[in-house]
């Protein structure tokens, strides 16, 4: 089985031919001439002192600008209050810039962080080591110092790097004990934190150059179309329009500033050929995934002979659950900026995926990739959404288009209606108990899109869709797990968390199900029913004792045995292990339900094990977004279609959970000593189902589509 | 176009644009404010909010024909330092992620703190109801909030 891990990398390499990788013999090595140490293109320290690192991985509100310097700042025993972070671009001297997703940063990039850190950090010891004519062993370096204690001299970093900057870094630094981390593992507030206050922090909507014009691109609104024409005259006499073109994606309206590109675009009037999604609507594609469930899928996984076991179960159970398409809706909608001149071409965008564009805007241009630099700015919010390169690309034919720097602006509804929607699948389930009531036999048949195919990845089409069906948690002794492509005209993408926003929540409201067959408890059922030993799934294993260890801490915590409800409440578990980043949650929801029909989560008591906490205060940050962005999704989530078109075009269509609707969130640790794995995605998996469970605890409705709302509305 | 004379962070200043054109745009284009915020244009997020004669509005449903001469607070104008106790608290409690809403949740937080120095869960609530937050960083907003406030708040 492929994983996302493995896929991020490969497609993060197949286009970075160009590109260093982080590697220390690769990196570059300081010129002798410079003031400043710059061991590898990340790092470089100061005569002052200043230490300056540049992330390498993109801000999407998950703290990466923050964690990748407390790495670095650890090894290389730098004082905090000195160190500065900037933004590297796809200049090859920040080496591979990668993929910010798949909650991967932390496990593909920490180690390679450290030794950057203590590279430097060995250089200066040696300067320290040949100025004072001592040995290198008898100094130490402490917080932007390196000192010799028996004589009781130091000198600052600031005062080393002329002379460190002569030496040849060390090709295999040695790498501090955990335990004398002075950095990592501290809660550590956000690097951007004071920026983000004051209204200083620059983002890509933010950016203006000289000569800039602001484009806004009307685009078909069927998935597919194409521009039959356009009539621009009275785009063209609204003050401020400066030009009128049709670009790739549509029409781009070019003005002077922001609001008149937008005006000019209302007065624009496009004819367009709306293609054979025209008639698309959500009804047509559940008929669709109706019809795809009837007929066998892929085998993904399989365990004994579950039709067998099915058929001599005492007790068998059927459901069928369901997920819809949903958009991202970052608060910054999706902008970028870009300078294309003759032999060169600079982008500014806040894309998590910098290398993705390059090719295609290659391809736009006519340069070479050397000729192309992006930049990567700060952005308002990701989640999978800013890897696509669209909107990136938007802004290179724009500027090529109109011959000067050009920022494409989107508005709310463009990014609701052309998104790469998170996709929508059909499930059915059949489960079987034995006369003992345990878990005999498990089939899980679903059907959607693949995000692999329809963006032709090099990959297995199921490669990005089973991340929670094919690893299931639990020891049944007879198992089959069966995907079944169904692709429309809707385009797929990666959302927070991809296939473990969806599969989690059958998988887990199904074995709910099963363990109310049983009548026993669902926590009970759960921990009775875990495998013994780890087992290997796929190219990851799963480890039972750290599932153990989450589902009986956040029940312990939430006191699922002892604490009593209000009438209308109810508790509800669910657990997921997200193997590809190495990290384990488990939620215990509270909720209350009211006669109406109304669903109000009041308190998310989160268990996580994600090895080693590198920041515990931004885990909890990612623990409790992980949650809001999972609850907003549980409730109301639903990207719709009729006529071909996404009929969402604002918040109002789409509510979002705001302060009123946010839960108390309580996140508690397993402690651990290993290595540290990813947090972005992980604390979203468990939410749904656990939510979806403990409706069913407090009413006895048991709510098999998402979003609840709705069908408990439905159902009132 | 016409020439409107603005109060903008006690400063005043004139500004020629069309009536339509919404404050926001006037804040981000005609002066350089980029602090405040373009999240939907709808008046559905807060991104964009600013105070007006002291209330929160949403500046990107407010025209700039329709000020009449009411003064305009924005984030960088909130405190010349970037010292105000709503700033600090937030640096405090560590509230932003990607930090592209929190200007106009601080602005919208602002308004409720100058009419209610002391404000319940449920003021918070209800003031700040209405500000999406995409990163899902409200029960450090309403922590912030309280800090700002004088009231220490268990963590």
């Amino acid at each position: 089985m492929s994983d996302r891990r493995d896929f991020l990398k490969t497609m993060g390499s197949l286009s970075l031919a160009f590109y260093l990788p982080l590697d220390l013999k690769a990196a570059p090595v300081a010129a002798p001439a410079t003031t400043g140490l710059e061991p590898n293109g990340m790092l470089r320290i100061d005569a002052d002192g200043t230490v300056t690192i540049w992330a390498t991985r993109t801000e999407i509100g998950q703290g990466v600008r923050t964690s990748q310097a407390m790495v670095i700042a650890e090894e290389l025993e730098a004082d905090w209050s000195r160190v500065k972070v900037l933004q590297a671009s796809t200049n090859p001297k920040f080496g591979d810039l990668g993929v910010t997703g798949g909650s991967q940063t932390t496990r593909s990039t920490t180690e390679g962080l450290r030794k950057v850190g203590a590279q430097a950090r060995e250089l200066l010891l040696q300067a320290a080591s040949d100025t004072w004519g001592v040995s290198k062993s008898e100094c130490l370096a402490r917080s932007g110092q390196i000192q010799h204690p028996s004589s009781g001299r130091q000198l600052g970093y600031g005062d080393l790097v002329e002379r460190a900057a002569r030496l040849t870094p060390p090709a295999d630094p040695p790498l501090k004990s955990a335990k004398d981390f002075r950095i990592l593992g501290k809660d550590i507030p956000r690097v951007d934190g004071p920026d983000f206050v004051t209204g200083r922090a620059q983002f890509a909507s933010d950016l203006r150059l000289p000569g800039m014009l602001v484009a806004s691109i009307e685009r078909c609104p069927v998935f597919g179309g194409r521009l039959k024409s356009f009539d621009a005259s009275a785009a063209l006499k609204v003050p401020g329009v400066k030009k009128v073109l049709p670009v790739s994606s549509g029409v781009a309206v070019f003005a002077e500033d922001t609001w008149s590109a937008f005006s000019g675009r209302q007065a624009l009037k496009v004819q367009w050929d709306e293609g054979p999604a025209a008639k698309l609507d959500s009804a047509g594609i559940r008929k669709q995934f109706e019809a795809r469930l009837t007929t066998p899928g892929k085998v993904v996984r399989k365990e004994g002979d579950a039709a067998s076991a099915l058929a001599s179960a005492a007790k068998r159970i059927q459901a069928t659950y369901d997920a819809p398409f949903l958009a991202h809706a970052t608060m910054e909608p999706m902008v970028a900026v870009a300078d294309m001149q003759p032999g060169r071409c600079k982008v500014w965008a806040p894309t998590q995926g910098p290398a993705w564009a390059i090719p295609s805007i290659e391809k736009i241009t006519g340069l070479k990739a050397e000729q192309i630099e992006i930049q990567v700015t700060l952005a308002g919010g990701g989640f999978g959404r800013r890897a696509m390169s669209d909107f990136v690309l938007d802004a290179v034919e724009c500027s090529k288009a109109a011959g000067v720097p050009v920022k494409v602006q989107w508005t709310r509804p463009d990014d609701f209606q052309h998104d790469g929607y998170r996709p929508a699948t059909l499930h059915m389930l059949e489960g079987g108990l034995d006369d003992q009531g345990h878990p005999l036999a498990w089939k899980h048949r679903f059907v959607g899109p693949s995000i692999a195919a329809s963006n032709h990845f090099p990959w297995p089409p199921e490669a990005l869709e089973l991340s929670g069906a094919s690893d299931l948690s639990y020891a049944i002794p007879n198992l089959q797990v069966e995907w079944g492509q169904s692709d429309t005209a809707v385009p797929v993408w990666f959302w927070r968390a991809v296939p473990a926003s969806f599969n989690p929540f059958v998988t887990e409201c199904f074995l709910d199900e099963l363990a109310h067959a049983a009548g026993r408890d669902p926590l009970d059922f759960r921990l009775d029913h875990l495998p013994k030993s780890p087992r290997k799934l796929g190219r990851d294993t799963f480890e039972p004792d750290r599932y153990r260890a989450v589902l009986e801490l956040a029940a312990a915590k939430a006191e699922w045995r002892t604490r009593k409800l209000p009438k209308g409440w109810g508790r509800g578990i669910a657990g997921h292990a997200y193997l590809d980043c190495g990290t384990y949650v488990a939620q215990v929801a509270e909720v209350e339900t009211g006669s109406g029909g109304s669903i109000h989560v009041r308190r998310v008591v989160c268990a996580v094990d994600c090895g080693m906490v590198l920041n515990p205060r931004s885990v909890r940050a990612q623990m409790e977004g992980g949650i809001a962005y999972g609850l907003s999704a549980a409730l109301y989530g639903e990207i719709s279609l009729k006529d071909g078109r996404v009929t969402a075009a604002s918040f109002k269509d789409q509510p979002m959970v705001m302060l009123p609707t946010m839960p108390k969130v309580e996140v508690h640790f397993v402690p651990s000593d290993l290595p540290p794995g990813g947090v972005g995605e992980p604390g979203l998996p468990p939410l749904a189902p656990a939510v979806g469970n403990a409706v069913f605890a407090a009413t006895g409705k048991r709510l098999r589509s998402l979003p609840l709302l709705p069908l408990m509305l439905r159902k009132a | 176009m016409a020439v409107f004379n603005l109060s903008v962070n006690g400063q005043s200043l004139k500004v020629e644009a069309p009536p339509d054109m919404p404050l926001l745009w006037v804040l981000r284009e005609r002066l350089g404010l980029t602090g405040t915020k373009f999240g939907c244009g709808q008046g559905l997020c807060g991104a964009c909010t600013v105070l007006l004669g002291g209330a929160a509005v949403r500046s990107c449903m407010t025209r700039l024909g329709d000020l009449r001469g009411r003064s305009i607070t924005t984030i960088e104008g909130l405190d010349p330092k970037g010292a105000h106790p709503l700033q600090k608290a937030w640096i405090e409690a560590d509230v932003a992620q990607c930090g592209y809403c929190q200007t106009g949740q601080i602005m919208t937080a602002a308004a409720l703190l100058a009419a209610n120095p002391g404000p319940s869960d449920a003021d918070i609530d209800q003031a700040m109801g209405r500000n999406v937050c995409r990163c899902g960083t409200y029960l450090r907003i309403r922590e912030a909030i309280h800090l700002a406030a004088g009231k220490r708040v268990a963590p």
